[in-house]
């Protein structure tokens, strides 16, 4: 109940939120409409130099030239690849080690925790030139596995504090009571835990999904080519191509970032809980 | 199944459900720390055999003039990026309301956080293009001449933190937005008949109960700020000539970029980068730990 | 699922068909990053050329994006190396010769006579005594200018430096920037600094100083940068926020006159409207003649990697892509002078422009900064030289700043 509800306050102090509201998301979201709008300026506009009028036409041919003339179709099918695996892999090993470090009471318990934690915050640098020599030694470099791994093994150290958390919140009872029963302690994850673990699977994943597609760093140091490059990587060297046809960067950009947005339209409620945590006690 | 098995499974089953996580873990992040603190001490191109230099990489590092502006960039950042975390408040204070159409709102606002760092930076680009960028455009409408931000030594690193900002913003405003939904009514509603309000109720009322989202937003900002990469690899590759170069980046152009052989010398500088982020670290996990034991 | 399973047979059956019929096959591979439709046209008629006389050859190529390409080189060649693969020469390949990642090639020189054919580029293709790399093509830079604009100031074509820095004065009276580039990439100021030390200081200099043998503080160096001061305030203001081909459309709309570029910018005029009537080439001005004239000329080359796995038929690649023949038919579709003296150059005017200047070259002919001085110089350089742009005040910083790094490159 902070700020006092504006429905309490006078007439004047109404009228004007309800129109600073949608001024301020106009001024919030400008560069982004600015650039939805020139994705569907013809490049004609321009040349001309109308970058900011009305477009004399909508161009959807700049999305269509997008697809005919770069390998973005592959781009995002690579991104899709990638991400798909990795939010699995890094759940499930998380619901593993969240419920091991959740439910288990043994001497290196918050010692294995915190290493999950401060891990899923060191700098990507330190890791870089070890991961890369690595994956080119697997002979995984440039493939979707050797990024997909990398993503799994990082995102665990995020995704057990997330799991842990919410097995710690759990009702222990319920596990006390499957033990009295004589329920082997694999039954009581599977059985037990598992089944009320719904909205955190849910959670983490729209999350990873969004962190793992959004990824850059990676995508530059274990991929090259457009055989396994995602959409963030592609879309910078397409960039360099495209060298001031603006059209079609934004068009290019546009694409790259509607499946992390459609995501979280679908799953807005999950995503929050999911960022959130921590964030209320 | 044993009779060990059956006396022994409590014992053993935190292992078993750790093992597969754990392993990964330690493979992909905790080893190749200790092998980054150990390449920092040869000196490598990457292809051929390394050879041991000692500390002469940490050495040269301070007569680096790069590494000067780096971290005095790392320093800039650091400060402005937690400009996001009174700007998130603002804005989660100001769509705290209940009017309709809030939700689609609030979810608007929080939009920028979902998008990609590339494609923010291409947006950001955009809006600075000399010429015909809308920030140029506005900038020389109001002073006659417009200014290429990303092309000028001084500004650079405003420019894009700017950019880095915007998503930021959105992030601490949903951490905010949460939180105050916790705040509890009845102490704003007695604070209220103490005749607190404005300023002082934010700060002796609200602030208080939002201390666990101030902490996680101080803490996601400062890792952000020091994990900066997207932004100055997009928008600028560091320049010009260096001027928005910041550790993350400096370290990648040494080791990996077109002209950067130096392993040995990018690891040095990750280990510096990776001691600076675990003083943070630290400081977080020391709280976690007395908020666990506490319990 | 029918049309699955038959689907399967039938590429099964292709596939014993093909295996079959190509039994005799050897298989070469061979990795490019020549991605652009006109390289990647002129190198696939190479390889079907090549394969049409060794029928017993498949050659595979593996063409992969060019930016990516330059870091890619160091993962292939150290874990899956290919047959063949195209790099450049110079300072560029020495880091892989060092480490034993190039193959040898000295046989397929002497075997063939390409030391009198290729005589031209000898010098930067062999280190440590031997040969290890095969150059296929050159270009010439110089500057590009934009004719209407020189008409319309009334300014002639100069020959000299200060005839050059005169006219800059009328274009900017005419509101026009007298010269341009985009340096976001660094490498563009590369090539109007290499010209002016070129003309300041001479070919020996240039070779000296990007050896590692000459301070950055020289007073040789400091008179290249005063010359470099004469036309920065006549350069386009926000160079450093553009890349070269944004400021390709300047020249074409007269909003600039000259460009320091490489004849590969031609493609770029002409797409966007130009022509050989209002586009112009004219060979760097004169500064100090008595500097015998020195031409920048990068080269680009293809090398077998050490661990490739058919060296035999990649070495009958190496002398097929340095015969005349071949180099001629090559370069007259990539657009580029041949580097064997006996092909034939291509009729497009700035093609013999830069035959002309290259062939009669009383200096000798550089590379490029970048391919000239190693990696971490070229690259100290070159942001030395972008500041020198924007802060021509900062001089002695940057001068002091360079010759540190040159103390710590070459031990």
């Amino acid at each position: 109940m902070f700020p006092r509800p504006i429905q309490q306050r006078s007439q004047a102090a109404q009228w004007i939120y309800s129109i600073a509201l949608p001024l301020a998301l106009i001024l919030w979201l400008f560069p982004l409409l600015g650039v939805a709008v020139t994705s569907v300026r013809p490049a004609s506009d321009l040349a001309q130099g109308n970058y900011f009028g009305i477009p004399s036409y909508l161009a959807f041919e700049n999305y269509a030239d997008v697809f005919r003339n770069t390998p973005m179709l592959q781009y995002i099918r690579n991104s899709f690849i990638v991400t798909i695996p990795t939010v699995i892999g890094a759940v499930a090993l998380s619901l593993m080690t969240g419920f091991a470090l959740a439910v288990y009471r043994f001497k290196a318990n918050l010692l294995i925790f915190f290493m999950f934690v401060a891990g899923n915050f060191v700098p990507f640098q330190i890791l870089m030139v070890p991961v890369r020599d690595m994956t080119l030694n697997l002979g995984l470099y440039n493939t979707y596995a050797g990024l997909a791994l990398f993503h799994i093994a990082f995102q665990t150290g995020f995704c057990t504090l997330f799991m842990r958390n919410f097995i710690k919140a759990l009702p222990f009872e319920l596990i006390e009571a499957a033990r009295v029963e004589g329920v082997a302690e694999w039954r009581i994850f599977w059985f037990i835990v598992l089944p009320l673990m719904r909205p955190a699977i849910a959670a983490l994943s729209v999350l990873i999904f969004t962190f793992i597609w959004n990824d850059f760093f990676w995508a530059t140091v274990l991929t090259t080519s457009p055989d396994a490059q995602p959409i963030t990587a592609g879309l910078s060297s397409l960039n360099g191509q495209w060298v001031a046809a603006w059209n079609l960067v934004s068009a290019g950009s546009i694409l790259a970032a509607l499946p992390p947005v459609a995501m979280f339209f679908l799953m807005q409620k999950h995503f929050i809980a999911g960022l959130t945590l921590g964030a209320v006690k | 199944m044993s009779t060990y098995w059956k006396a022994n499974q409590r014992r053993l089953a935190p292992w078993l459900f750790l093992a597969p996580g754990l392993l990964m873990f330690a493979v992909y992040v905790i080893i190749p720390i200790f092998q980054s603190m150990w390449i920092s001490f040869y000196d490598w191109d990457g292809l051929g055999e390394a050879t041991w230099v000692g500390t002469a990489n940490y050495a040269e590092m301070s007569s680096d003039p790069n590494m000067v502006t780096s971290f005095k960039n790392n320093i800039i950042w650091l400060a402005l990026y937690l400009l996001a975390v009174p700007a998130g408040l603002f804005i989660a204070i100001f769509l705290n309301q209940t009017v309709t159409g809030i939700r689609l709102y609030k979810s608007l606002f929080f939009f920028p956080f979902v998008i990609s760092q590339v494609v923010v930076g291409l947006i950001f680009s955009w809006f600075y293009a000399p010429g015909f960028g809308l920030f140029y455009k506005v900038i020389e409408f109001f002073t006659g001449t417009g200014v290429a931000i990303l092309a000028d030594p001084d500004l650079v690193t405003y420019g894009i933190i700017a950019a880095g900002l915007w998503p930021q913003i959105a992030y601490v405003m949903i951490l905010y937005l949460t939180g105050l939904n916790n705040v509890s009514p009845d102490q704003v509603e007695a604070a209220r008949l103490d005749g607190a309000k404005g300023w002082r109720m934010l700060w002796y009322v609200i602030l208080p109960q939002l201390r666990p989202a101030t902490f996680i937003a101080v803490v996601v900002t400062v890792i952000g700020a020091l994990r900066s990469f997207d932004l100055v690899s997009i928008m600028t590759a560091g320049g010009p000539f260096g001027s928005s170069r910041v550790l993350s980046y400096y370290m990648y152009e040494t080791a990996l970029s077109e002209y950067g052989y130096r392993m040995g010398y990018g690891a040095a500088i990750a280990v510096v980068l990776f001691a600076i982020m675990m003083v943070f670290i630290s400081g977080f996990i020391w709280k976690m730990w007395r908020d666990e034991t506490e319990r | 699922m029918v049309h699955k399973l038959t689907g399967a047979f039938a590429l099964g059956a292709a596939l014993m068909l093909s295996t079959a019929a190509f039994a005799q096959q050897r298989v070469l591979t061979f990795t490019t990053d020549n991605n652009d439709p006109a390289p990647k046209a002129a190198w696939e008629q190479l390889v079907a050329d090549f394969e049409a006389e060794n029928p017993d050859i498949d050659v595979q190529m593996n063409i992969m994006d060019r930016e990516g390409y330059k870091t890619a080189i160091r993962n292939f060649l150290t874990t899956d190396p290919p047959d063949v693969a195209n790099w450049y020469p110079a300072n560029r390949m020495k880091p892989f010769v060092d480490a034993g990642l190039f193959l040898d090639i000295s046989d397929v020189y002497t075997e063939n006579g390409l030391d009198k054919q290729l005589a031209s580029t000898m010098p930067i293709v062999t280190q440590d005594g031997k040969q290890w790399m095969i150059p296929y093509t050159y270009y010439q830079w110089g500057i590009y200018y934009n004719k209407s604009v020189y008409e319309q100031v009334g300014a002639t074509v100069p020959t000299t430096w200060d005839e050059f820095i005169a006219n800059c004065e009328k274009f900017k009276a005419a509101g026009i920037d007298c010269l341009t580039t985009g340096s976001s990439q660094l490498w563009p100021t590369a090539g109007i600094f290499d010209y002016l030390n070129l003309r300041t200081n001479g070919y020996e200099f240039h070779k000296a100083l990007t050896n590692g043998e000459i301070p950055w503080t020289d007073d040789r160096v400091r008179a290249t940068f005063a010359e470099w001061a004469k036309v920065v305030p006549y350069t386009t203001a926000n160079h450093a926020a553009i890349d070269w081909q944004d400021a390709v459309p300047l020249i074409v709309q007269g909003k600039a006159a000259n460009y320091v570029m490489g004849n590969f910018a031609v493609a770029a005029f002409k797409e966007g409207g130009m022509t050989n009537d209002t586009l112009g080439f004219l060979p760097f001005p004169t500064i100090n003649p008595d500097v015998p004239r020195a031409e920048e000329a990068p080269t680009d080359a293809v090398f077998i990697p050490a661990g490739a796995k058919n060296v035999p038929d990649a070495k009958k690649f190496m002398a097929f892509v340095a015969r005349a023949d071949v180099q001629t038919k090559l370069n007259e579709a990539l657009g580029q002078l041949p580097v064997n003296s006996g092909s034939k150059v291509g009729d497009d005017p700035f093609l013999q422009a830069g035959f002309q200047l290259l062939s009669t070259t009383p200096g000798g002919i550089a590379q490029f900064f970048d391919r000239d001085a190693p990696a971490e110089m070229a690259k100290a350089g070159m942001e030395g030289f972008q500041q020198f742009m924007i802060q021509p005040d900062q001089l002695d910083a940057i001068l002091t700043r360079l010759e540190q790094v040159r103390g710590q490159v070459y031990k």
